[in-house]
């Protein structure tokens, strides 16, 4: 028999808010958390805007030792740990404090590179040929898999331990993850998430491939317009999101508050066949990732109440919403709400999915829709699809019961998940 | 430089990496830094960093090797001070 699986904590480190209270008023709210960046102008990027999540150092140092932060520079792990740690705490568990690791408690939690920042470092140190004095900090700050190996270190956690990496999909996939190994009963409890570093050097690699906005440097927080007929470009951002994943029955014993049910999801990859390529998406494996969400959650697209889309704010958008008119079979003024948090935080990369599945489970524990900011000129192709009053630009107070999030990445792989408001 | 002198600068070097005990208090020639103080073995070298820092020295990895107790800290340190 498999195991249900539910979502009973929740952490964020977003650029429009740190803490899953400011992240939800934020999000209601419409509050953006894009800004100027001086030294992205400094090194004269064409998109000078990013959704930067401002973590001072007296936050740090409640999550980190004095030691840990000697010589610690990884914004993705600073994130991640933050976003982990909130989340574990959010469930009501414990700290282990024994010499037993917790067997059963794991770790899914994603990331696209680590401590990029300490990486430059340590080149620049090995290059300037003083290797010796390069110290012992680098492999730990460095390695993809640092984010889960600091928190599994913090809580004592004793099952699988793991970094996924899947471009954009990172966040999504590691719920996703962490769902099968909850329902096939190799762990009862799982963290997940993803991280995303900040700065030049991880942005420049997009500002480069010109699929950033450079339209908008003077109106940061009007840069972001998923939906848009003027979306110009995706802003990037960073920060983390992070999920405890129970089972039912585990979290039911010890009284845990139940934030959302993950029913199913489905991941896959269009194999850079028909129009997919390394950058854009093969829309057939798209619409196949949806469906097969679908029939793996046991729910009909009838009873999709809400969309979280992935939507990043470029050309991509029409067909993203062509893809999920097809994949749902619904359009016009019958396809579900939709909405986009891209357009407050910026394109937060690695983490997207887990910091946009964060928002998703909000809606659904407090009975609303996130209004769509920076699209009051919605896009014709877009409306000559679904209506636009699917697309709300206020916060809109509804019910949902059943939720679709999907994220894709370079590579052309996809991920989507369905939530449901728990009911016993 | 007395034995004293350089334990009183290893103190806050040591203090760095090493989690609050009794043994850190009183930190003499004796003290092992794994056994004793507790020092996660990964940051021995960051210690002989900051050692050699502090007392503008370059310890080569031989006697880097050695570093596993206060005693045979001070012994590398007097012996490189002195081909100074």
């Amino acid at each position: 028999m498999d195991n249900r699986v539910v979502i009973t904590g929740l952490g964020v480190v977003s650029p429009n808010g740190i803490g899953l209270d400011q992240f939800l008023s934020a999000i209601k709210e419409g509050i953006s958390g894009i800004k100027h960046q001086q030294n992205l102008s400094d090194l004269k990027f064409s998109c000078q805007i990013a959704g930067l999540p401002e973590v001072s150092d007296e936050l740090a140092a409640q999550y980190f030792s004095p030691l840990e932060l000697r010589n610690f520079n990884s914004s993705g792990i600073l994130y991640g740990v933050i976003a982990g740690m909130d989340a574990w705490k959010d469930a009501g568990l414990p700290l282990n404090e024994t010499h037993e690791p917790f067997w059963d408690y794991g770790m899914v939690f994603g990331a696209g590179t680590s401590g990029i920042d300490r990486f430059r470092e340590a080149i620049y140190t090995i290059d300037k040929l003083e290797i010796r004095r390069l110290g012992s900090t680098v492999v730990a700050q460095t390695m993809n898999s640092g984010v889960s190996a600091y928190l599994s270190g913090k809580i004592g956690l004793g099952n699988q331990i793991s970094t996924n990496s899947s471009a954009c999909c990172t966040g999504t996939e590691s719920l996703l993850t962490a769902f099968e190994r909850i329902k096939s009963g190799q762990a009862t409890v799982v963290l997940a998430g993803a991280t995303s570093d900040s700065g030049p050097y991880i942005w420049g690699g997009f500002d480069g491939m010109k699929v950033c906005t450079y339209k908008h440097n003077d109106s940061p927080t009007k840069g972001s317009r998923p939906m848009s007929a003027t979306a110009s470009g995706f802003v990037p951002g960073s920060g983390a999101g992070a999920f405890v994943v129970e089972s039912l029955t585990h979290a039911k014993a010890r009284g845990a508050k139940i934030y959302a049910e993950i029913l199913g999801g489905h991941a896959n990859s269009g194999g850079q066949r028909g129009a997919g390529t390394m950058t854009a998406p093969n829309a057939t494996a798209v619409q196949r990732c949806i469906s097969k969400a679908l029939e793996n959650a046991h729910v009909q697209a009838t009873n999709i109440d809400a969309i979280n889309g992935h939507l990043t704010a470029t050309a991509m958008d029409a067909l993203e919403i062509s893809n999920w008119t097809i994949a749902l079979n619904r359009k016009g003024s019958d396809f579900p709400y939709i909405n986009a948090l891209k357009g407050m935080t910026g394109h937060c990369l690695t983490a997207s999915g887990s910091i946009e599945c964060v928002a998703s489970v909000l809606q659904i524990h407090h009975d609303f829709m996130f209004p769509n900011v920076n699209c009051e000129d919605l896009n014709p192709a877009i409306t000559a699809l679904i209506d636009a009053e699917k697309i709300p630009q206020k916060m809109k107070s509804i019910k949902i019961n059943t939720l679709i999030k999907a994220s894709f990445g370079f590579g052309d792989v996809n991920a989507c998940i369905i939530l449901k408001k728990y009911t016993p | 430089m007395s034995n004293e002198e350089i334990i009183h600068k290893l103190k806050p070097i040591i203090t760095t990496y090493a989690p609050a005990s009794a043994a850190l208090e009183n930190l003499n020639e004796e003290s092992d830094f794994i056994k004793d103080l507790n020092i996660n073995s990964a940051n021995l070298v960051d210690i002989i960093l900051d050692v050699e820092e502090a007392f503008g020295i370059t310890i080569d990895n031989t006697s880097m090797e050695k570093m596993l107790t206060v005693k045979a800290s001070i012994e590398v340190i007097k012996e490189k001070l002195s081909e100074k």
